[in-house]
């Protein structure tokens, strides 16, 4: 086996010096019932050109040659290529977490910069060096808040990704906590009057999502105020973090937490990703996750080490602030990476490009007789869509022409069928978006032709 | 300038300031392809409410500088791919590049989680034929890869018990917990709504047959046990201490932290585990990454498979791969998604590489390699538990102690032989403990270097403890005040007050 080193003389002197005469003797502390004697039913082993070969035809069987208007929670952005060159370096993604910071200042140093980077773009005051994805960094805040408030009711946002609520819920299932529900507004915002009237002096946090679910960006001061009044903390969500390059940041939030995938982490199918944490100084001490602090070592030089670690699992056991061990060192590592080269400007370009895309393909699908975009709020690159007739029927004309057209919100809010959630990054061209309005436009007619009337005037 | 080398020291490559101190403005480290629609305002669109000005302080650098950077800073660091890491519990072994290159090939790294499951077929087999594979090696029922680490695998398998129980009428209160496990047991149980119930282990490190029959009474929904423990050591009488928790209506949850001593020689599922997790990023190569990305698959028996997190991964007669969410009895979501995918390619990719024998012979090797080092190094290091380990070996720094060098003295000394060090101050139930998990990757070379590293440092203890106390003396730092980085904590960079006027 190729990745093995010891020869077979090697085995047999290693045996010797431990004074055994055969390997099955170091195993008898397994009762010999307990063995598995057979053949795992495993395939293998394979060469290294028959494993690629194995993934290609995997992957030969994929949507590589369409063209995504998904997002929802996860973005294609182009990813420069010196990020993977970066990551591939043996030091970084073979390491392990930076308990011994004097072999690990790459990594200390690395995360130092993602936290600082972090905080800049979510106008907070300290950061972790990160979570594993944006649903449970969701969830940790909101457990940050049961903490921080000693209270046991979350409010949370209709319009905050469905399955970071799930993710919530099946944490808080048996912790004795009530979750509720704040609907949305006609614009596709938190409904204001619904959240005042949702909140009571038991609300430890609301927690919202902008640009939230649907793609439009909520009212952060407002909220703030609302949840402030009841003394509750206000937790903003972010699962589009380039949108903080154009959209002013939540200073009024207590906690900000998200996904910064899109920050030059694959997609892959849904995962690894980054989750992200930031918050009040005054409150990092319930912190949950890792964190790194600048420090010097005995001869005054500046380095960084693990700290804080009080909080944390392996000191506190059950009482820490969360069973959380690993963060997402490498992804958060590539975003680090993503961003310095970005860069102040290159970021706000990117996210101006966005919102052109976006904006221009609102334009042109609004133009389409019976289609409609219903929320009325401001957005960045995603926005939802009513289509005349069944959804399904459209996305299925829309893949005939290599596109993926996007998420139908039927199954996860009813009350939104046939409508479809569209993201556009700098990835889809002005061509593509075209064919998509071009097919947009045809099944529009199709429909109003076989049903016989006229569509709607606006 | 305070990061200015003042002595040249052999591991410093180049130093190297904060990316945000190296930024000046005007500079960029990537272009954008042209805009093909037309351009909009931002401050127009979002109005004056919304938009933003700027990102202060965000960095300004060349597409070099930052290749610079990053590649100065990696030389700061050490990997498996450096050398020997024999951190004990952690499985530091090697991480093949061709699950790197398989795992980012175009139609698996790039493809979205929401593509209609037609066109999701290539990512839906690896997912379903990866936990098939965990599967056999674990002989469970049914595996889930939605949990993003192993703490949240901990997490999803005792909710999992939870549901159960809680469905045959009461979910009772307590886990049982040895006084020799990973602190995130505790913390994962905390969450899922029990209480812990420390056991106390017995001379051999071993979980007390007696202790455990008084305390597994109708109040305590399960033991969650590691296997082999953290002492390396296999629970001799696994048997014994499932029937008793099995007879009084309880469950066994096994932490497979430890995994890496047991594929392909004994299957949890056959000695009486119904629930457990896995870590992808131990036994199964996927990279640590400096601290993730992890993934930890939980497997069951068929009683628990009801419970999986939603969605799971189903194939149909008619060879089609799909996500079913029909999960009525399921504890729910524990991730958006689907997990952890980019891992589970990477896993697959290095069971396809090993194969059957291949896997049973890692197993083989990383146990020889351990018991290798205890034999090699007993006489020069307290062993407080002195018999054949498994995947790791756990000595103690009593001797060095007496001479005021802890474990964590010898670990520092270590660097500067060339090595990571091994485990320090874990498993609590050994005082100053080094703990030595060489995995299969080591060559019998480099484990003999590594022995005479430590053989070498136990001398120096004798000879000069104090030149110990001060070690690493070849890293591009010193030890680093930790007290001082806790109590006041700087966790972000901060642009230099601008200078007052006079």
């Amino acid at each position: 086996m190729r990745y093995l080193p010891n020869s077979s003389a090697d085995r047999q002197a290693m045996l010797r010096a431990t004074g055994h005469a055969h390997i099955d003797e170091l195993f008898s502390q397994i009762q010999s019932d307990l063995r598995f004697n057979g053949k795992l039913n495993l395939p293998g082993p394979f060469s290294e050109a028959e494993i690629l070969e194995f993934f290609q035809q995997a992957a030969a069987e994929s949507s590589r040659e369409y063209v995504s208007l998904l997002g929802a929670g996860a973005y294609s952005h182009y990813r420069p290529v010196v990020i993977d060159a970066l990551l591939s370096r043996g030091e970084f993604f073979t390491a392990y977490t930076p308990y011994q910071a004097e072999i690990s200042q790459g990594t200390l140093q690395a995360m130092f910069e993602f936290q600082t980077m972090m905080t800049q773009l979510t106008g907070q005051e300290v950061s972790n060096a990160s979570l594993y994805d944006g649903s449970t960094a969701a969830t940790e805040a909101a457990l940050m808040a049961l903490r921080l408030t000693r209270r046991r009711r979350v409010a949370l946002a209709r319009t905050l990704h469905p399955e970071y609520r799930q993710v919530l819920k099946t944490y808080v299932r048996h912790q004795d906590v009530e979750l509720v529900e704040v609907p949305y507004a006609a614009s596709g915002q938190v409904d204001l009057a619904q959240l005042e009237y949702t909140l009571d002096a038991q609300t430890a946090a609301v927690v919202i999502q902008s640009p939230n679910f649907f793609g439009t960006l909520e009212r952060i001061p407002e909220i703030a105020s609302i949840a402030h009044r009841q003394g509750a903390l206000l937790i903003v969500t972010v699962t589009e973090p380039l949108s903080l390059a154009i959209v002013k940041p939540p200073r009024e939030a207590d906690i900000v937490c998200g996904e910064a995938q899109s920050f030059g982490v694959p997609v892959a199918f849904g995962g690894p990703y980054v989750g992200f944490l930031t918050t009040r100084e005054r409150f990092v001490r319930q912190m949950p996750g890792r964190l790194v602090g600048q420090t010097v070592d005995t001869e005054g030089r500046r380095g960084f080490v693990l700290t804080l670690a009080t909080r944390e699992q392996h000191i506190r056991r059950e009482k820490a602030t969360s069973n959380i061990c690993t963060n997402q060192s490498l992804c958060a590592l590539a975003a680090t990476i993503y961003l310095c080269l970005l860069g102040k400007t290159g970021l706000r370009q990117l996210a101006e490009q966005n919102l052109a895309k976006a904006h221009y393909a609102a334009a042109q699908l609004g133009a389409i007789p019976g289609v409609v975009t219903p929320f009325t709020g401001p957005r960045f690159n995603e926005f939802v869509v009513n289509v005349p007739g069944d959804a399904e029927c459209l996305l299925e004309d829309l893949r005939r022409e290599k596109i993926i057209g996007g998420l139908h919100l039927g199954e996860l809010y009813p009350e939104l069928a046939n409508h479809l959630l569209l993201g556009f990054t700098e990835l889809v061209s002005r061509a593509a978006i075209d064919r998509l309005v071009k097919v947009c436009r045809q099944f529009s007619a199709k429909v109003f032709v076989s049903q016989d009337f006229s569509p709607p005037r606006r | 300038m305070e990061n200015r080398i003042r002595e040249a020291r052999p591991h410093v490559t180049r130093n190297e300031a904060l990316i945000f101190e190296r930024s000046s403005p005007g500079k960029a480290g990537a272009e954008l392809a042209p805009l093909d629609v037309p351009a909009v305002s931002p401050a127009e669109l979002l109005g004056p409410d919304l938009a933003r000005a700027e990102v202060e302080g965000f960095p300004e650098v060349s597409e070099l500088e930052v290749i610079r950077h990053f590649t100065r800073l990696s030389t700061w660091n050490y990997g498996v791919d450096t050398g020997l890491y024999p951190l004990g519990s952690c499985t530091m072994k090697y991480n093949a590049r061709i699950n790197e290159v398989v795992a980012r090939l175009e139609g698996l790294g790039t493809e979205h989680p929401y593509i209609p499951q037609g066109l999701a077929q290539g990512c839906l087999r690896i997912l379903h034929e990866t936990a098939r594979c965990l599967q056999e090696i674990t002989g469970m029922g049914a595996v889930s890869l939605q949990p993003a680490a192993g703490a949240q695998g901990e997490l999803t398998g005792i909710l999992m018990m939870r549901a159960f129980l809680a469905e045959r009428g009461d979910p009772r209160k307590y886990i049982l917990i040895p006084d020799s496990a990973h602190g995130t047991n505790p913390a994962s149980v905390a969450i899922s709504g029990y209480e812990v119930r420390h056991l106390k282990s017995n001379e051999q490190g071993c979980i007390n047959i007696f202790n455990l029959a008084q305390a597994m009474d109708a109040d305590v929904a399960g033991l969650m046990l590691t296997n082999p423990n953290t002492l390396g050591i296999f629970e001799t009488e696994i048997g014994r201490i499932a029937n008793i928790v099995h007879a009084r209506g309880g469950l066994v949850y096994m932490d497979g932290a430890n995994m890496n001593a047991l594929v392909g020689v004994t299957r949890p599922g056959d000695f009486g585990v119904d629930v457990m997790h896995l870590n992808l990023h131990k036994t199964f190569s996927t990279p640590h990454g400096g601290g993730g990305p992890g993934s930890g698959p939980v497997a069951v028996k068929e009683i628990l498979e009801p419970y999986l997190p939603s969605p799971v991964v189903g194939k149909s007669p008619d060879g089609k791969f799909q996500l079913n969410y029909d999960r009525p009895r399921s504890i729910g979501r524990v991730r958006a998604f689907l997990g952890n995918f980019g891992m589970a390619v990477r896993a697959l990719a290095y069971m396809l590489a090993n194969g059957p024998e291949g896997l049973r012979q890692t197993t083989e090797d990383a146990v020889l390699n351990a018991n290798y080092v205890r034999s090699r190094l007993r006489g020069f290091y307290e062993l407080p538990y002195d018999r054949p380990c498994m995947h790791e070996c756990v000595f103690s720094d009593r001797h060095q102690a007496a001479k005021g060098v802890h474990t964590i003295d010898i670990a520092k000394r270590l660097i500067d032989y060339g090595f990571h060090p091994y485990t320090t101050a874990f498993p609590l139930i050994v005082p100053g403990a080094l703990m030595i998990e060489p995995t299969e990757s080591a060559s019998k070379e480099e484990l003999d270097a590594f022995i005479d590293a430590l053989q070498a440092i136990a001398e120096e203890v004798e000879q000069d403890p104090q030149f110990v106390l001060k070690a690493p003396y070849t890293t591009r730092v010193t030890r680093l005040d930790e007290v001082g980085a806790a109590r006041k904590p700087v966790l972000r960079w901060k642009p230099a007050p601008a200078p007052s006027k006079p």
